[in-house]
């Protein structure tokens, strides 16, 4: 066989390689750096080897948040995705009310993160809030700011109302795109409401519940701006996530190559978690043969 | 299995529908026999799928009723009717293996599950799937999920009737030759009420014993293949029946003579009643004998379709296609001759009877 071998070609790459180099590469190699080296300032660093990820893995603070956020994900992941699939399912197929509906269903992903945090924050609050106020005077122990169980509360419902619109719009996306027939077929062979849903309609749901649950699961496992704004990771430490602790850590604290080992770890935790979801649910039809 | 009774169904797609031409059923008044094998046959947009699930009850009549035996099922869901019907696309239960698929509409009606198990045994034997039977439908061909399709019509073995929308469609030409002989078959076998929904001429002419025509929202001739091809109603069954389709020539009328442009050809009678703007003298390109006597003509086009040939030819400034055999010579001054016994007269469309004719 003869080839032709061209290795000009790699010239086309290179403006790609160098874009991602300084925008993805190099500012994780500085993470990398810190994490393996320590300093006590003047710029002179000391290598530590693996030090500083033992650290992290035998600290009981860092086990705590990464407990926190797991419960978090598996809560929010537990509400939204079959709520999103009920409201999908009822959602109207023709008409006027469609475009409503989708609009109605659009706006709380088009608001800005910090400022859902300050919705909530001022929504909650037993002096003004609508919510705190009104649960007050209806004589519920209600407080965010010092009881744990009402802040995690508060957070996941601000989530649930955040996101949960996203799962709509991708699970009906699915289902619109199931053609007619199948829903005639199954009348033909008198199938009951369950089973259009469960042979029907969750097969081809199958895909976009895929991705619907990825970003949710990542999204949700790397949240940030809205604990911060709405508890600032309190009552104590109850919501304190592994990204408000990172920023305590790097921040707070100016502890570079701890915040640098534990972002590391972090990192790899969503990478494997996609991961495992993602084989699941790919393999999950083939291996039933 | 049951008598299925139209009752001067019409139906519009339209909330308000005006005219007729707002209608895609125009008016259907029919008695699809118990036991019967029908073919509905026309060209795409006639409305023979309307009318198909108007059967099933997946569509509401605008108007009229649906009977089936004696017991009023217009307002009936399809669950309720006990009836089967096959897409013209395969629709397949993805995550269900092939005999899951065949037993589901067993399975819903709650049948036990012996019965189950003996009546997909048999289905999978028919359509040559047992071997796939544990296999989930998923990764199947679209030959294999049609196949599935059909089976699950053919599940239940008390339907009043099973209605076939097309159901060859996606099938290979080999297969469908088969598959329709089994369909037969089984009608042979187990006497359900059949009605086939094709616009394939060969497909409704082999399967059924009355063939139903429609043409733009309405019957047009309900007879046996034979008395189509031979007594065409209308034109248009005329046309769409028959390869190349019947050919129609403008007349006028004299007595029991046919004017065409400075030709006359003798009727076998005088018609009954003739009233209508435009009369056309039709006769199929099978019974125009081409030879050295009759009407002269000239020959445009000869098309080889094998064992026979089709000859296009001008008569009097009109089209006409006549079939030799394959050796039939065309003569250097080809005339033709119309089989008398074959000639049907149209006014604006439809047949009208000749005196002493049949």
């Amino acid at each position: 066989m003869n080839r032709t071998w061209n290795n000009k070609a790699w010239f086309m790459v290179l403006p790609v390689l160098a874009l991602v180099a300084f925008s993805a590469v190099i500012p994780l190699m500085t993470v990398v750096n810190y994490s393996v080296q320590d300093t006590f300032g003047n710029n002179v660093f000391f290598w530590v080897g693996t030090e500083w990820f033992e650290e992290v893995l035998h600290s009981d603070r860092f086990w705590a948040a990464m407990g926190r956020n797991l419960a978090f994900s598996a809560i929010i992941l537990a509400i939204e995705v079959p709520l999103g699939i009920f409201i999908a399912l009822n959602m109207p197929r023709k008409g006027w009310g469609v475009p409503v509906c989708l609009v109605l269903m659009a706006l709380p992903l088009l608001i800005p993160f910090n400022v859902v945090g300050t919705i909530w924050q001022v929504f909650g609050r037993i002096d003004i809030g609508l919510l705190g106020r009104g649960l007050y005077i209806l004589g519920v122990d209600y407080n965010y700011v010092r009881d744990p169980v009402d802040a995690w509360v508060t957070i996941i419902l601000m989530d649930v109302w955040h996101w949960t619109s996203l799962v709509v719009l991708l699970s009906y996306a699915g289902l619109v795109s199931i053609p007619d027939a199948y829903y005639q077929a199954a009348r033909i062979d008198g199938a009951s409401r369950w089973a259009v849903f469960r042979y029907i309609q969750l097969p081809k749901m199958n895909r976009v519940l895929l991705i619907a649950i990825l970003l949710r699961f990542m999204d949700s496992f790397m949240i940030y701006t809205e604990p911060f704004v709405v508890t600032g990771g309190g009552p104590g430490n109850t919501t304190t996530f592994l990204s408000i602790d990172l920023v305590k850590l790097a921040i707070g604290e100016f502890n570079l190559g701890e915040a640098a080992a534990m972002s590391i770890i972090y990192f790899l935790v969503i990478l494997a978690m996609s991961w495992v979801f993602y084989t699941v649910m790919t393999n999950y039809g083939t291996e039933k043969r | 299995m049951a008598r299925l009774r139209l009752k001067d169904i019409r139906h519009s797609y339209m909330p308000n529908p005006a005219t007729d031409a707002d209608y895609a059923l125009k008016r259907v008044d029919h008695v699809f026999e118990d036991g019967g094998a029908y073919a509905l046959l026309g060209p795409s947009g006639c409305g023979k799928t309307t009318l198909l699930n108007i059967l099933s009850g997946l569509l509401r009549p605008s108007e009229g009723e649906v009977h089936f035996d004696t017991l009023d099922v217009t307002g009936l869901p399809t669950e309720a009717r006990n009836i089967a019907q096959v897409f013209q696309f395969p629709v397949v239960y993805d995550t269900m293996t092939v005999y899951d698929n065949l037993a589901f509409p067993l399975r819903n009606r709650r049948v036990p599950e012996d019965v189950v198990d003996r009546r997909v045994r048999e289905i999978l034997a028919m359509i040559g799937l047992e071997e796939r039977a544990k296999r989930r439908a998923q990764g199947l061909t679209a030959d294999d999920k049609q196949k599935i399709s059909l089976g699950r019509g053919l599940a239940r073995p008390d339907v009043s009737a099973i209605l076939f929308d097309e159901p060859l469609t996606v099938i290979d030409p080999h297969l469908k030759w088969a598959l329709r002989t089994q369909l037969k078959d089984l009608h042979r076998r187990f006497g359900h009420t059949m009605i086939y929904v094709t616009h394939d001429q060969t497909e409704a002419l082999t399967f059924a014993d009355t063939v139903v025509v429609m043409y733009e929202g309405e019957i047009v001739q309900i007879g046996t293949p034979e008395e189509l091809f031979e007594r065409p109603r209308h034109t248009f069954v005329g046309y769409f029946i028959g390869s190349p389709g019947m050919n129609l020539l403008p007349a006028r009328i004299d007595g029991n003579t046919a004017q065409l442009g400075g030709q006359s050809v003798a009727l076998p009678g005088a018609p009954r009643r003739l009233s209508g703007e435009r009369i056309e003298l039709g006769i199929r390109p099978e019974f125009v004998r081409l030879g050295r006597e009759g009407m002269p003509v000239s020959v445009s086009k000869v098309e080889d379709i094998g064992r026979r040939k089709i000859i296009h030819a001008n008569l009097e400034g009109e089209a006409i296609a006549a079939i030799v055999e394959e050796d039939g010579e065309i003569p250097a001054e080809p005339r033709v001759i119309f089989d008398p016994a074959h000639l049907n007269l149209y006014a604006d469309s439809w047949r009208v009877e000749l005196e002493g004719g049949r």
